[in-house]
């Protein structure tokens, strides 16, 4: 009979992802949204190239 | 399988670029949901875009950071890098393979009847190189007299943008047309080496240049949901070889980081030796175990 290979939960992806979550927070904290719908309102024309 | 894929990436394509109104409008959609990351390389002056592109935003956020600092606002990106590194722990590249739609317009190229060639191995590593040096350190460190940086990826290279953003754009407003430049030229040229090289090779933007797939495969190692190997079902006939739109030889190396997840290879291996996993656990077996609970409550 073969041998029945263990499984075990990887928990490295939810820690990488509780981080990121902190890190996302602490932007929030900083009011970084604002700052980024900010930018993304406006059409930047050298950044698409023209201008 | 690959029908399943398409819907979603189309999907993904309406949702980061669902505003039809520019045609009357025409300008960019102005709502609040631009607070959304988009997930895929999506222009925000796209003027479909509803989302907001995470590279273009990020590399904004790092050149007006001393300016930012002098007015008392902490801005560093930390929002914006939280959120992609939110989308890379669970699925890292899988994005790149699912739901974004510049790799869904290079799909569709790569499908124009050609004789096909792959890209280079080599030219993988350049895209480590856009990340680091056009998105993080030259907007950041290449600052001009006021202190304000350059979003170099966007301004010099991206192909996304000038199709997504700058050619809709001068459609939309003639006025613009005046203003182009050698900038334009400069973009307008990356744009067709992309698209042409997009017919005869697959996905040659995402495996050499892309800094946003270069940002989720650093996540490869450590995502939930990727590709299990099982080396004991494999028999080395190497029938994931040619359906990797990546050039991955998956039982050679499982871990490769340009594995997108696209689930070709699962398709492809009539040995079930290559399955999705999620958190180290096969979906296989979490679909039985599912089915062993409900016959147990029944």
């Amino acid at each position: 009979m073969g041998k029945k290979s263990k499984l075990k939960f990887r928990k490295t992806p939810l820690v990488v992802i509780t981080f990121f979550l902190l890190l996302s927070l602490t932007g929030i904290a900083f009011d970084e949204p604002a700052r980024a719908l900010e930018q993304a309102l406006q059409v930047c024309l050298s950044c698409i190239g023209i201008g | 399988m690959d029908s399943l894929r398409k819907s979603v990436q189309a999907i993904f394509f309406f949702i980061t670029n669902g505003y039809w109104g520019f045609p009357v409008s025409k300008t960019i959609y102005q709502g609040p949901l631009k607070v959304i990351c988009s997930p895929g390389l999506n222009c925000y002056s796209c003027p479909a875009s509803t989302t907001y592109c995470p590279i273009g935003a990020l590399q904004q956020i790092l050149a007006g950071v001393r300016l930012a600092l002098e007015n008392g606002q902490l801005f560093f990106g930390l929002y914006v890098v939280g959120t992609i590194g939110i989308i890379g722990g669970f699925v890292g590249r899988m994005v790149c393979g699912w739901a974004c739609p510049f790799g869904l317009f290079q799909e569709l190229l790569h499908k124009i009847p050609s004789p096909k060639f792959d890209v280079p191995r080599g030219l993988r590593f350049i895209k480590y190189a856009v990340l680091a040096l056009m998105v993080v350190v030259l907007p950041l460190l290449a600052v001009d007299d006021f202190g304000l940086g350059s979003p170099w990826f966007c301004k010099y290279l991206c192909p996304a943008g000038t199709l997504e953003a700058g050619l809709p754009l001068l459609a939309l407003q003639p006025s613009l047309r005046q203003t182009i430049g050698p900038l334009f030229y400069n973009k307008l040229f990356f744009m067709f080496v992309f698209i042409l090289w997009s017919i005869p090779s697959s996905r040659p933007f995402c495996r050499t240049t892309c800094p946003l797939g270069a940002f989720y495969a650093l996540f490869h190692k450590v995502k939930l949901v990727k590709l299990r190997f099982n080396e004991q079902l494999c028999i080395q006939c190497k029938a994931c070889h040619p359906v990797c739109p990546m050039g991955v030889k998956f039982n050679e190396s499982p871990e490769d980081m340009e594995c997108i997840s696209c689930l070709s290879c699962t398709r492809a291996c009539q040995y079930g030796a290559i399955e999705l996993e999620i958190g180290g656990m096969p979906v296989s077996s979490l679909a039985k175990s599912r089915k062993t609970i409900s016959a147990h409550h029944s």
